[in-house]
């Protein structure tokens, strides 16, 4: 019955709501225009390709971000439009975010890897405000700063400080480190070293994998093998494009937990985290998208969010004034991670905590108890402000 | 795939349809992960029942005349009426889905609910069951409240930072108050001048001017010892001589005794984890809240300003009510 009703329902509402919001503010609506900007590199064969990352991660995510934001401006009259560019050659797409930008654009939300990042944040003016949802490239948080970048995603050295601390309140304090060949792999195993070395683990050896055997009909032979080793607590993995890291559980040589890019997994967002009214972004994520909910569409989401969190408060759609609003102390964003977030005013990086994840459940989150920073323990993950040369402000 | 509920109701029902009508004053507790309700004996301060109801309930609220209770089974999507007498589910409202929280219009009859996923707000005649209104909201809606008068209906957005006003005659969305991170829960005080509104992650509690809504205060809280991040709060009950405010602080722990005048914060009281619901005994000597993450109840001295006691109950629970 309820279904037939609430149509029509809806209509008169809404009707009813326009006429009375027209009363309330007679001012014009303030129009948030936002691109979103995707550069997708193609992707190289994975052994473990069972589950392939969704085409469209990120992009959903912006747009539950204008949905959500446009529920709320309709009570304020703001506007939030996206536009959006997906494309896979790097040329094309800086090239169409500089012709946006020649058009006036200023709000964007980028969701590409460091290299082609560091080109469009060059390309387009330091007046531009760009979100980056898909770079977790150390380097943008400590060495090359860019001005005109807030980071929403989380750095790889968050994400490996939020496995670290878990592993030391565990007492797990004997790594055997395994490394893939892709430079991101690279780049993950370094952030684990330095983890490593903050939290007072131990790495009793590092093992870099090569092989190019298929390992779902010989993961069984081979990886007890490869991970026979003096005695550790427990593997900790570096393969950010799940070639292998997949057949490591319940094949290593000592019965020892997998930790990293595999099997207990830092991440950005997951379908399994739902506490603190996580169940209802979920939810909406859900049904807009009908997939689940990646890390990647969850920092865009959140770029859209700070945008329209600023512009609420602030009443303008200038680019200077909500950059300036945002890495303030008046800045907070409810973004489902238990606490309000806000951006460190060296990096621009978005302060968050770390969920860790099988693929089932929510295992833990980080920062974890007892791990203290004079300013907020959520800076007990990553870079700090003097490890890093940049200075937003 | 489950039983449908009177199967499950029925037997215990019959064996409670004696022993409820007995009791002295009885406090109703949801429990969110149980899909049930603990029924408490204020004299005794035990658990006398626990009863099967629908999926995941949540808010909780007594008619006026105290013989019906109104539960929100958030993932039944429904709203449904118990009979006190008996304890059994005797009504399933058409509520909209995922009703979370609602408030009963001083007329006994109509029941504004907030619909989580569907930002709206469901107005339903609990006589005749109709659906009166679907009035669109914000993301997330939350908390509502009726005034005492009647006039006011208002519901708290949590991701749109918003207390929504609406007028009961029209059903109209008049006016929305823009207020911190998070709101949940909202309070009239007695006379209906001020409103009374938690925000969650923004960790304040902002004081409304009825007439002209707007902020006339907001109230900030600090703990020794427990991080700014951890004080979200959520539930506020407010005494009806005028004297106190009590606001439940979530994962801090403790229930904030607010001056209602002042606004001073008094004391802070440390009760179970997870603190979000609260209500009063009849004469408002004593204070009960819902700690989910601890599950139980802990009591609280209005006059002491003391927590004498905690009440185990099932997992997450939730709302609470007292039937005196």
């Amino acid at each position: 019955m309820l279904k037939r009703l609430k149509n029509p329902l809806k209509l008169a509402c809404s009707a009813l709501l326009l006429s009375s919001t027209a009363v309330m503010a007679a001012k014009q609506p303030l129009t948030i225009d936002i691109a979103y900007l995707q550069y997708q590199p193609d992707r190289p064969p994975a052994l473990s390709n069972v589950l392939p990352e969704p085409e469209d991660a990120g992009l959903n995510g912006a747009e539950l971000g204008i949905k959500d934001s446009n529920t709320t401006g309709r009570f304020l009259k703001q506007k939030y439009q996206l536009t959006s560019k997906l494309s896979a050659d790097p040329e094309q797409i800086v090239a169409e975010a500089r012709e946006l930008y020649d058009n006036g654009q200023r709000l964007f939300v980028a969701n590409m890897p460091s290299a082609q990042l560091q080109q469009l944040a060059e390309a387009l003016g330091v007046d531009a405000l760009i979100f980056n949802a898909g770079s977790q490239a150390d380097e943008l948080r400590t060495e090359v700063c860019l001005s005109n970048v807030l980071h929403t995603t989380p750095s790889r050295s968050m994400l490996t400080d939020a496995l670290g601390q878990w592993l030391n309140a565990k007492r797990l304090k004997e790594w055997l480190l395994v490394t893939g060949n892709q430079p991101e792999d690279r780049a993950y195993a370094t952030a684990l070293k330095r983890t490593a070395k903050r939290f007072g683990a131990e790495i009793i050896e590092e093992k870099a994998w090569s092989f190019d055997t298929d390992l779902r009909r010989t993961a069984q032979s081979e990886l007890p093998l490869f991970t026979q080793t003096d005695e550790y607590d427990v593997v900790v993995v570096a393969d950010e494009r799940g070639d292998f890291g997949e057949y490591l559980l319940y094949n290593t040589w000592y019965p020892r937990p997998i930790v990293g890019t595999q099997g207990l997994v830092p991440v950005t967002w997951h379908r399994v985290v739902e506490q603190w009214g996580a169940a209802q972004l979920q939810s909406r994520f859900d049904t807009l998208a009908n997939r689940w909910m990646t890390g990647k569409d969850y920092a865009a989401w959140a770029g859209v969010r700070s945008i329209a969190e600023a512009v609420t408060q602030t009443k303008s759609n200038d680019a200077a004034i909500l950059r300036s609003y945002i890495l303030s102390d008046e800045f907070q964003l409810a973004a489902f991670k238990g606490r309000k977030l806000n951006y460190r005013d060296w990096s621009g990086q978005l302060r968050q905590p770390i969920p860790l994840i099988h693929p089932r459940a929510l295992v833990s989150q980080s920062p974890q108890q007892g791990f203290l920073h004079p300013v907020t323990d959520l800076d007990t993950l990553g870079f700090d402000k003097p490890e890093s040369r940049c200075r937003m402000q | 795939m489950r039983f449908p509920n009177f199967i499950r109701t029925a037997l215990p029902a019959a064996l409670m349809a004696i022993s409820a009508s007995s009791y002295g004053a009885v406090a109703y507790v949801s429990n969110e992960k149980d899909d049930t309700l603990s029924v408490i004996d204020l004299n005794t301060m035990e658990v006398t029942d626990t009863i099967e109801v629908g999926q995941r309930p949540r808010g909780i609220t007594l008619s006026r005349d105290m013989t019906k209770l109104y539960i929100c089974a958030s993932d039944s999507d429904t709203v449904q009426i118990m009979d006190l007498a008996t304890h059994r589910i005797i009504t399933e409202l058409p509520s909209g889905e995922d009703p979370e929280q609602f408030a009963l219009h001083p007329n006994d009859r109509h029941l504004y609910i907030a619909n989580e996923d569907d930002a709206l707000v469901t107005v339903v005649d609990t006589e005749t069951q109709d659906v009166l209104a679907q009035i669109d909201v914000g993301v997330e809606p939350e908390g509502m409240a009726v005034s005492h008068n009647g006039k006011w209906a208002v519901n708290t957005s949590e991701t749109t930072n918003m207390v929504h006003w609406i007028d009961t005659s029209t059903y109209e969305l008049v006016d929305n108050t823009l207020i911190d991170q998070r709101p949940r829960h909202v309070e009239f005080n007695k006379d209906d001048s001020l409103l009374w509104a938690s925000s969650e992650i923004g960790g304040t509690v902002s004081v409304i001017d009825v007439q002209s809504r707007q902020v006339i205060k907001k109230l900030t809280f600090e703990l020794p010892g427990i991080h700014p991040d951890k004080v979200q709060p959520v539930g506020v009950k407010l005494t009806n001589d005028g004297k106190y405010a009590f606001v439940a602080l979530g994962p801090a722990n403790h229930v904030a005794v607010v001056d209602a005048k002042t606004y001073d914060v008094k004391d802070y009281l440390l009760v179970g984890r997870r603190v979000w619901h609260m209500a009063f005994n009849e004469n408002e000597s004593q204070l009960y809240t819902t700690n989910g993450v601890s599950g139980d109840i802990s009591v609280v001295d209005v006059d002491k300003l003391k927590v004498t006691k905690s009440i185990k109950v099932g997992r997450y629970p939730w709302g609470v009510v007292v039937k005196p």
